[in-house]
């Protein structure tokens, strides 16, 4: 497919827009894209349309279209036990509905997730304090472990002690929130 | 009401206020998406869940208030006519969604309403801190704080895997959007815009302008903000806008300074040309508005006007947005009648600048 806008390069590009009920659709090569793309992030008010991306995305894989094709396939029809949002429904509104949607659906997420955020799909922000507890906790004590190795491959053995004693101490602590927040 | 007392009332801290850097730099925003895992996200949630969040947040709030913020006021979107949402709209307090398409949105708005807690928006919670000026860290801090002392009481949906969890998966990790909001005229007049937004998109940061629409960027107002949410720590995330938006305030002003040298009195006739429209014309449309006032705060800040007060792009912007003029006029305006209060409201604003410097 030729891309609809220079009429030169090939297509790699395909949106669709939706302007008052109207479905639009676009196949534009890269240069393109990137022109119409700022349209889409200045018109959109909300930055970028995720609607677009995901059915870009739905274009660009194969396997997505495929069900509904076959009506007794009941078994790939992914839905969330709590919200009852399925994967098709999303895909068209872009809005999870619960939390767990996003453990339902999380293997089609990850790589929606990658081309969302520039690769990454898993989070090293912020920690909620109270329900986050025990991830400190164990985020801490990675560091730890990671600095014990490299202290006994140095053969600083008197510090590796002291970080031994550290990463007991907050052993005990992560035993004890466990058992505590039972 | 008096002009005066009008604007006194309508104007919020970061429109009056100065921050750093701010004869380029508007303001500092930060927004914190956070939601509460025992309720369903507001696309689908039902009325008991949505009035049950509001009813979380305001016995959070009256049980220990935050100390920093002062009296907050909690206005319930359907209890506001549409009028009163349009101006909160106006003044970046809200957001559109929450105004016209939440179900049992509702805002908790500080004194000085630099803070705004957005709830059953587009997430269960929305933190937003407004801050005059180029104070993104002071924002974050601020929203930080105000996430941990929400958080004592609120079980957050939050996963160890993939951070914070929100409506929208553009959104997920941090639930971070960090922007500024930038007056970039000698950029725009050096043609060199439509160099430099491209080169800040590879950045993975979006630019765009926020008075207008399509690719319109009114007033020469530009907002920069992060797109990534996810894989970066939030002061990371901020860092990076910070080091964008500081390349881009010595840009600008070396922009100005080489059309200071190479079109002087060109520059200058602009200047006043745009002071002349304003204090003089009898209607104006927002887009030659904004132009004009574009000009007159370029106009200031390279020192041609010397007895006007900075803060008069600010608030104008704002006040003539057509939801301002008709409160102002007491109802509903078609758009020629507002073309002809803007030009009023314009042209009173001015005096005001006059008389407060004569006596
Ligand atoms: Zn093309
Ligand atoms: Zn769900």
């Amino acid at each position: 497919m030729i891309c609809q806008e220079c009429n030169q390069r090939p297509a790699t590009l395909h949106f669709t827009k939706v302007v008052n009920g109207e479905k639009a659709e676009f196949h534009l090569c890269e240069k393109c894209a990137q022109e119409k793309g700022e349209m889409f992030m200045l018109g959109s008010g909300s930055g970028f349309s995720i609607n677009n991306l995901l059915a870009g995305l739905l274009n660009i894989q194969p396997a997505f279209q495929g069900s509904g094709q076959d009506p007794f396939q009941q078994e790939k029809v992914l839905q969330c036990e709590q919200c009852s949002l399925t994967f098709q429904q999303f895909i068209k509104v872009g809005r999870f509905g619960c939390a767990s949607c996003y453990e339902t659906f999380k293997d089609q997420l990850t790589p929606i997730l990658r081309r969302l955020h520039s690769g990454n799909s898993s989070h090293s922000g912020k920690i909620p304090a109270r329900i986050g507890g025990t991830i400190h906790l164990r985020r801490n004590m990675d560091v730890l472990k990671n600095q014990l190795k490299e202290m006994i491959s140095k053969e600083e053995f008197e510090r590796a002690a002291e970080l031994r004693d550290e990463i007991r101490k907050l052993e005990k602590q992560l035993n004890a929130d466990q058992k505590g927040g039972e | 009401m008096s002009l005066e007392r009008f604007i006194n009332q309508a104007i919020s801290s970061w429109m009056s206020a100065e921050g750093p850097d701010s004869d380029i730099v508007l303001s500092s925003r930060i927004r914190l998406a956070r939601n509460i895992k025992q309720f369903k996200f507001p696309t689908l949630f039902s009325n008991e869940e949505a009035e049950a969040i509001i009813e979380k947040i305001k016995a959070r709030v009256e049980h220990s208030s935050f100390s920093k913020l002062g009296e907050m006021e909690l206005l319930l979107m359907d209890s506001l006519q549409p009028l009163q949402k349009r101006v909160l709209m106006e003044k970046h307090l809200i957001s559109p969604h929450l105004a016209e398409n939440s179900t049992h949105g509702a805002c908790l708005l500080s004194e000085n309403e630099e803070v705004s807690i957005m709830i059953n928006e587009e997430d269960h919670i929305r933190i937003q801190c407004l801050f005059p000026g180029f104070q993104l860290s002071e924002a974050l801090n601020m929203a930080n704080e105000i996430d941990d002392w929400l958080e004592e009481e609120a079980d957050y949906a939050f996963d160890e895997g993939i951070g914070f969890l929100t409506s929208c998966p553009t959104n997920v990790g941090t639930g971070l959007r960090a922007s500024v909001m930038m007056h970039l005229p000698g950029l725009v007049l050096t043609h060199q815009m439509n160099r430099i937004i491209p080169a800040i998109n590879q950045l993975g940061l979006v630019v765009r302008g926020i008075y207008g629409e399509g690719s319109e960027a009114l007033g020469n107002i530009f907002q920069v903000s992060n797109q990534i949410t996810l894989g970066k720590s939030e002061e990371d995330i901020a860092e990076d806008l910070k080091s964008v938006v500081s390349q881009l305030i010595s840009q600008e002003r070396s922009a100005r300074q080489a059309l200071a040298k190479t079109s002087n009195i060109q520059l200058e006739d602009r200047v006043f040309r745009s002071y002349g429209v304003l204090s003089n014309s009898r209607i104006i449309e927002s887009k030659e508005a904004a132009q004009c006032l574009s000009d007159v705060r370029l106009g200031i800040d390279m020192q041609y006007i010397k007895n006007i007060s900075k803060n008069i792009l600010n608030e104008l912007m704002i006040l003539t947005q057509p939801g301002f003029l008709q409160q102002y006029a007491g109802g509903p305006l078609r758009p020629h009648e507002r073309d002809i209060r803007r030009a009023s409201l314009i042209r009173e604003r001015l005096k005001m600048e006059d008389q407060e410097l004569g006596g």
